[in-house]
């Protein structure tokens, strides 16, 4: 209870922030419009136009709130208006993303832990791979494997999700897997254990925190990535299509709703992986 | 009498190359240990204890000279699984158990199950850690953790058990006790040990033979067979012959530093 009420403070100042935001900014609209009908409006009926626009600047909390309701819980999930259909397609992505950056991410930092070659020539690619705005390439990916003959959306979404996903699994897992210290090397040199069996009971074993520490930001990463890949083709759905419907047709709740529910898709993600980590390290004897 | 010789080294020296120039470590060390033995290496921080016990582990390579571990090199020894290694810190994996700590050795060795979990519950009693086995590690205090880590140590039974300063993190009164324990388990297993320690009365305590070094480079200074019985109730601290041999060792410590 008593970490609950400092949360509930903060989202309850959020809430009025919000609510003072869009009165600020969608009272313009609402003076242009008496303005216009030569009308004079009350502090209140001016107040009470701001927070039920139907384009607003910034919509009001509720305002989305009931859109995001009408949109997920009110509409068939098969419904191109739905919003859990638009989540569906962003979470396949997001999920096949994650799996092939994680599984990537850690492939490659096992060799560049076990390679001074790779250390040497895979590292520096990987760091500035990173530094390329996800942006700019996004939209190449996805002409370029059109222009290959790939069908479909996944496989771009996915290896832009792969793209981000990957980097902080990698460089979590070098530090994981190099994180045993001389003396425990020294003990399983000094019992004969080759290379693989130092793998597997030390070096892997040892990296898992780095691995869990990594794999948080990883699938918050993936889902930035399967969005961002959304973002340029519209057609294909899912909530970065949305997003981009709602700006092009001047439809900010769209926006705000489809923005709502990959916030949401965000905290599940985080919290299963989370619930994970904590079962996984608890077994292993090493959750505090 | 002729005993058996299980670790001879001869003339060794060892120099390690580092940035800033080479350090002399070893010189010059002309040593025997018996079957049996309970060898104790005494001298001031940095003359080479460490160094010389890793050398015999073959974790470190000698420049020069030889040593051979039951007449063999010493890294066909370490392949042949001839020593059991204690370092300082207990060095136990904080995911395994007790236990899976224990059995860890025991797997990379190729022991089947029923094997590991019966040599298990011999080590633990050994150091006295019955009923712990399904402990972790952070659940023991420092002195269990260091027992368990002498029990890994023991699981495979190998012939020679080499311990770096294993009770050096430890106070007193446990330490007194883990001694005590050491030396019937020494009694029990008749293995030969190699033991590094910074306390005189401990070396004198537990050892059949203390080999004081000296630093800069290291080097034996002397070479102390010890005259006590191996039967040594904690009190054999006062008898004049205990004293007597501590300030022998006392005195080596001593003229080791008015060398440099
Ligand atoms: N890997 C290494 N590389 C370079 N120098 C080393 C290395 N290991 C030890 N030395 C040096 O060799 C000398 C002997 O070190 P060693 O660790 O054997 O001393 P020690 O007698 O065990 O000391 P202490 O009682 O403090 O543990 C020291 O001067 C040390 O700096
Ligand atoms: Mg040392």
């Amino acid at each position: 209870m008593r970490n609950i009420l400092p949360i509930l403070a903060v989202v309850f100042a959020m809430i009025i922030a919000w609510y003072a935001g869009a009165f600020m900014m969608n009272k313009k609209w609402t003076y242009d419009q008496a303005n216009r009908a030569g009308v004079e409006l009350t502090l209140s009926e001016v107040f009470a136009d701001t927070m039920a626009q139907p384009r607003p600047v910034l919509p009001a909390p509720h305002q989305v709130a009931v859109n995001f309701w009408e949109t997920t819980v009110e509409k068939k999930i098969t419904s191109r208006r739905s919003l859990v259909f638009h989540g569906w397609i962003t979470l396949k992505a997001t999920l096949t993303g994650f799996i092939l950056g994680t599984i990537i991410g850690t492939l490659l930092a096992v060799g560049i832990v076990y390679s001074r070659v790779m250390d040497m020539s895979i590292l520096p690619w990987a760091i500035i791979s990173q530094t390329v705005p996800i942006v700019a390439i996004a939209p190449m990916i996805v002409v370029l494997s059109n222009s290959v003959g790939i069908e479909g959306h996944l496989v771009p979404k996915t290896i832009i999700s792969a793209y981000l996903s990957f980097f902080p699994v990698l460089v979590s897992m070098i530090k994981g897997l190099r994180s045993p210290d001389r003396m425990q090397l020294d003990l399983l040199r000094t019992w004969g254990a080759g290379k693989s069996q130092t793998f597997w009971k030390l070096r892997l074993p040892g990296s898992m925190p780095f691995f869990f520490a990594a794999v948080k930001i990883a699938i918050a990463a993936s889902l930035v990535g399967a969005i961002v890949g959304e973002l340029p083709m519209s057609g294909s759905g899912g909530l970065g299509a949305r997003m981009l419907v709602g700006s092009q047709y001047g439809e900010p709740l769209l926006i705000w709703s489809a923005l709502a529910a990959a916030a949401l898709l965000a905290a599940v993600l985080i919290f299963i992986v989370g619930t994970i980590q904590t079962i996984t390290l608890k077994r292993m004897g090493m959750a505090q | 009498m002729t005993q058996d010789v299980v670790i001879k080294a001869q003339n060794l020296d060892l120099t390690f190359q580092t940035n800033d120039g080479p350090v002399h470590a070893l010189k010059d060390i002309n040593l025997d240990i018996n079957k049996g033995d309970f060898v104790s290496f005494i001298g001031p921080s940095g003359c080479g204890k460490t160094t010389f016990l890793r050398t015999i582990a073959a974790l470190e390579n000698p420049t020069a000279g030889s040593i051979t571990v039951n007449g063999m090199t010493a890294e066909e020894a370490r392949k042949s699984r001839a020593y059991g290694y204690v370092f300082q810190a207990a060095g136990l994996y904080p995911w395994r158990t007790i236990s899976g700590n224990i059995k860890l050795p025991l797997e990379i060795m190729g022991f089947d199950k029923a094997e590991q979990q019966q040599r298990v519950e011999r080590v633990l009693e050994l150091v006295e850690l019955t009923g712990f086995g399904n402990k972790f590690p952070w659940q023991l205090s420092g002195g269990m953790q260091q027992r368990a880590s002498i029990a890994r140590a023991l699981a495979f039974d190998a012939d020679i058990l080499l311990m770096d300063e294993p009770f050096g993190a430890l106070d007193e009164i446990v330490r007194d006790h883990l001694n005590e324990q050491l030396l019937k388990l020494w009694a029990r297993t008749n293995k030969t040990i190699g033991f590094v320690t910074h306390s005189i009365p401990e070396a004198v305590y537990l050892s059949t033979k203390i080999v004081v070094m000296s630093p800069r480079p290291g080097r034996i200074a002397d070479v102390i067979e010890s005259t006590l019985p191996r039967e040594r109730p904690l009190d054999i601290r006062d008898t004049p012959e205990f004293l007597e041999i501590a300030h022998r060792v006392r005195e080596g410590l001593r003229a080791g530093h008015a060398y440099d």
